[in-house]
């Protein structure tokens, strides 16, 4: 963003960090999140930046930042969903009766059928996004406000789920549909190479078809050097992420074990890397997906237009009301995907899987720069406020601190972070 | 000659207040016609019928001597009815080229936003409206008073209108850009277009308008042909809600 009334007499003098034209908020909360990573790298003795550490956060973090996204939209729309946790309970509550008890039992399919996950998630899904079609409604069309039909929702949609389940933990869960727990099904060294390269890829082609849609228009453009310093800069953190993964193994004894399940004598001194989580590659998959929506989609600019002023979306012939309902539908359609990875993450349905996750989701969305007074917010924030949180927690964890604690630094970072972007924004003069 | 625009006997009520009250009024092409009263007179709700923010309760709308029914502010878009709002509605949150557009962005071949075309569209209309206009990058909060307003005219001004509506356009602006304003009316209104310009400085409706209705608690209390009477006699209109003796 210029922030300075650029005049074509005077060239602006532009440092190098402006010439990068990276994203000033982004570059604080990766800063903030790189202090955290340090802190308890140095407190842990390296243990927190270990590939293991690593890994398991990245899986840990997944289930959170696909709801924060969506409720990035909500949010940025003056509205509030606090019935995510409840919905992702009772779409795993219909996933773990489907494949459980009514897949088997009713329509005779037995165990392990290669039916029985994609009907699963398929159901997890559309009872997701049919509840929050409904919030949707009520809210857009019935005017009711969010906060309301969404705290009626957080206290009748997780028993909704109770009352099916009798109340019981289901398991155990089909093998397919387990691997998109995370530890249980990754891509190996291999392929999770091939993904991050042609990711890298992608990425060029969007920096470089960027740069030369300005140019054809006339619009300036970073200088050659700033331009191959973002690309490396891309390039070089996919690569390592990747690394990182494949370079985390599998424990040997659990080698042995898969070995011996098909009959075979582990070879010596053999070694197998992890690599990419397919519930990973999901969140990365929904970040671009989302991103796209909110910055180059009509949809997207719809929802950021009414958050910004209501009445000016609606006097330009956006229809506020129907946009409600698709807002609420796409956070409903999220809850369900992260039912069906938290779900296969516990290896079961317990009743109270997602407690709690409506304020992890909402705190998620606000420490990423998502201003409850509507029309801002960016999915890439929303991503990293939930990877600040996890990391908190995990971290805090291995150092020892007790449960109590860890939830009152999380809450202490989360009105900072918020305290520091309202700070940040007075600085630009905006609001 | 039938009128570009007629309005016929429109009323509105909110609750118990009657905005507007059987009011009547009529636009040619070319012609320039002034809506004033005080405020509170119900001259932003009579407009906003026609410009599809508000459905009258009772009455007719005639485009070209054509009965319309305007349900909402597409139907008004797509009769090529443009709006510049008092309070301008404008998403504060977004950059100009994007408020320009919105609600009619332009897209690329697969459906996604053109965002580079719409810039440069932007930047083409600003070079002719507030050549001095920069902020293209930034959103519209960061804008200052005129710079938002010169937004809010382009927006109008870019999708050949043949109905413009103006609601207090010089409301926010300083000498210089008011003039600017009014010699963009003068030079619309020799394109051809018709213009309902809400003002409430009369010298400015003395020099720029044709005809001016003049309205008082919802309702109309008269229209006159600004060439045949003085401003002494609109100012009576307005304060008095009488019309003058010598005007017919
Ligand atoms: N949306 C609304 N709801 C209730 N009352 C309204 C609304 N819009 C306008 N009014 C009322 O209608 C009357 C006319 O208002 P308005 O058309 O804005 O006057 P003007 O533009 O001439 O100053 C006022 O009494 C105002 O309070
Ligand atoms: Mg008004």
């Amino acid at each position: 963003m210029h922030m300075s009334d650029l005049s074509p007499a005077a060239p602006p003098r532009r440092n190098w960090l402006q010439q990068l034209e990276i994203d000033l908020r982004l570059l604080g909360m990766i800063g903030a999140f790189a202090l955290v990573c340090l802190c308890f790298w140095i407190v842990t003795d390296g243990r927190f930046l270990s590939a293991r550490n690593i890994f398991n956060l990245t899986i840990q973090t997944v289930s959170v930042a696909i709801m924060a996204t969506g409720m990035v939209f909500i949010i940025v729309c003056r509205h509030i969903d606090l019935s995510v946790g409840a919905i992702l309970a009772l779409a795993s509550a219909m996933m773990g009766m489907m494949q459980a008890r009514w897949l088997p039992g009713i329509f005779g399919l037995e165990l392990g059928h290669p039916l029985i996950a994609p009907l699963t998630m398929v159901t997890g899904l559309l009872v997701g996004t049919a509840i929050g079609a409904l919030n949707g409604w009520l809210v857009g069309y019935q005017r009711i406000p969010a906060f309301i039909v969404t705290l009626g929702g957080l206290l009748i949609w997780r028993y909704v789920g109770w009352y099916l389940t009798a109340g019981q933990t289901i398991a155990p869960l089909d093998q397919t549909f387990l691997l998109f727990g995370g530890a249980e099904g990754t891509l190996g060294v291999t392929t999770s190479w091939i993904v991050g390269g042609l990711a890298s890829i992608a990425a060029l082609w969007v920096i470089y078809g960027a740069r030369r849609r300005k140019q054809s228009h006339g619009f300036p453009v970073r200088p050659i050097w700033a331009e191959g310093a973002v690309m490396a800069l891309v390039v070089g953190l996919i690569m390592g992420f990747v690394a990182i993964l494949n370079s985390y193994e599998l424990p040997q004894a659990k080698l042995k074990r898969i070995f011996e399940a098909r009959g075979e004598v582990m070879p010596e001194g053999y070694t197998q890397g992890y690599g990419l989580p397919i519930s990973v590659l999901i969140l990365i998959l929904v970040a671009v997906a989302m991103t796209v929506i909110a910055r180059r989609t009509r949809f997207g600019r719809y929802i950021f237009a009414t958050g910004g002023n209501p009445d000016a979306a609606e006097l330009s012939g956006i229809n506020t009301r129907l946009l409600t309902v698709k807002i609420f539908a796409l956070m409903g359609f999220l809850c369900g995907l992260s039912a069906i990875i938290a779900q296969a993450r516990l290896q079961s349905h317990p009743n109270d899987i997602g407690t709690l996750d409506e304020l992890r989701v909402i705190a998620a969305a606000v420490i990423g720069g998502t201003a409850l007074s509507g029309g801002i917010g960016t999915i890439y924030g929303a991503i990293l406020g939930a990877l600040i949180m996890q990391s908190l927690q995990s971290g805090m964890a291995m150092v020892g601190a007790d449960a109590p604690l860890q939830n009152i630094v999380v809450g202490v970072v989360l009105v900072l972070a918020v305290w520091i972007d309202i700070q940040y924004r007075r600085r630009l003069g905006m609001r | 000659m039938t009128p570009l625009v007629e309005m016929r006997d429109i009323s509105i009520a909110f609750g118990g207040i009657k905005a507007v009250d059987h009011v009547s009024i009529d636009l040619y092409p070319g012609e320039v016609v002034g809506l004033l009263g005080h405020n509170g007179a119900g001259k932003s709700t009579l407009i906003k019928c026609l410009s599809g923010a508000y459905r009258a309760d009772a009455g007719e709308i005639y485009i070209d001597g054509q009965k319309v029914d305007i349900r909402n502010t597409r139907d008004a878009r797509a009769l090529n009815i443009e709006t510049i709002y008092q309070t301008l509605a404008l998403a504060d949150n977004l950059d100009a080229a994007s408020n320009l557009f919105l609600g009619r962005e332009l897209v690329t071949p697969s459906g996604l936003l053109d965002e580079s075309r719409m810039e440069a569209e932007t930047r083409r209309i600003m070079a002719r409206l507030n050549p001095n206009f920069r902020k293209f990058a930034d959103p519209v909060m960061a804008l200052s008073g005129g710079q938002r307003q010169s937004v809010a005219i382009a927006r109008a001004v870019y999708f050949n209108a043949r109905i413009l509506i103006m609601d207090e356009p010089t409301a926010a602006l300083g000498p210089q850009e008011t003039q600017m304003v009014a010699e963009l009316i003068q030079e619309l209104k020799r394109q051809g277009l018709g213009i309902f310009l809400i003002e409430h400085d009369i010298h400015a409706v003395m020099k720029l308008c044709d005809r001016a209705v003049v309205m008082k608690n919802g309702q109309r209390v008269g229209t006159v042909r600004v060439d045949e009477v003085t401003d002494d006699d609109i100012l009576g209109m307005i304060i008095m809600g009488k019309k003058p003796a010598q005007a017919a």
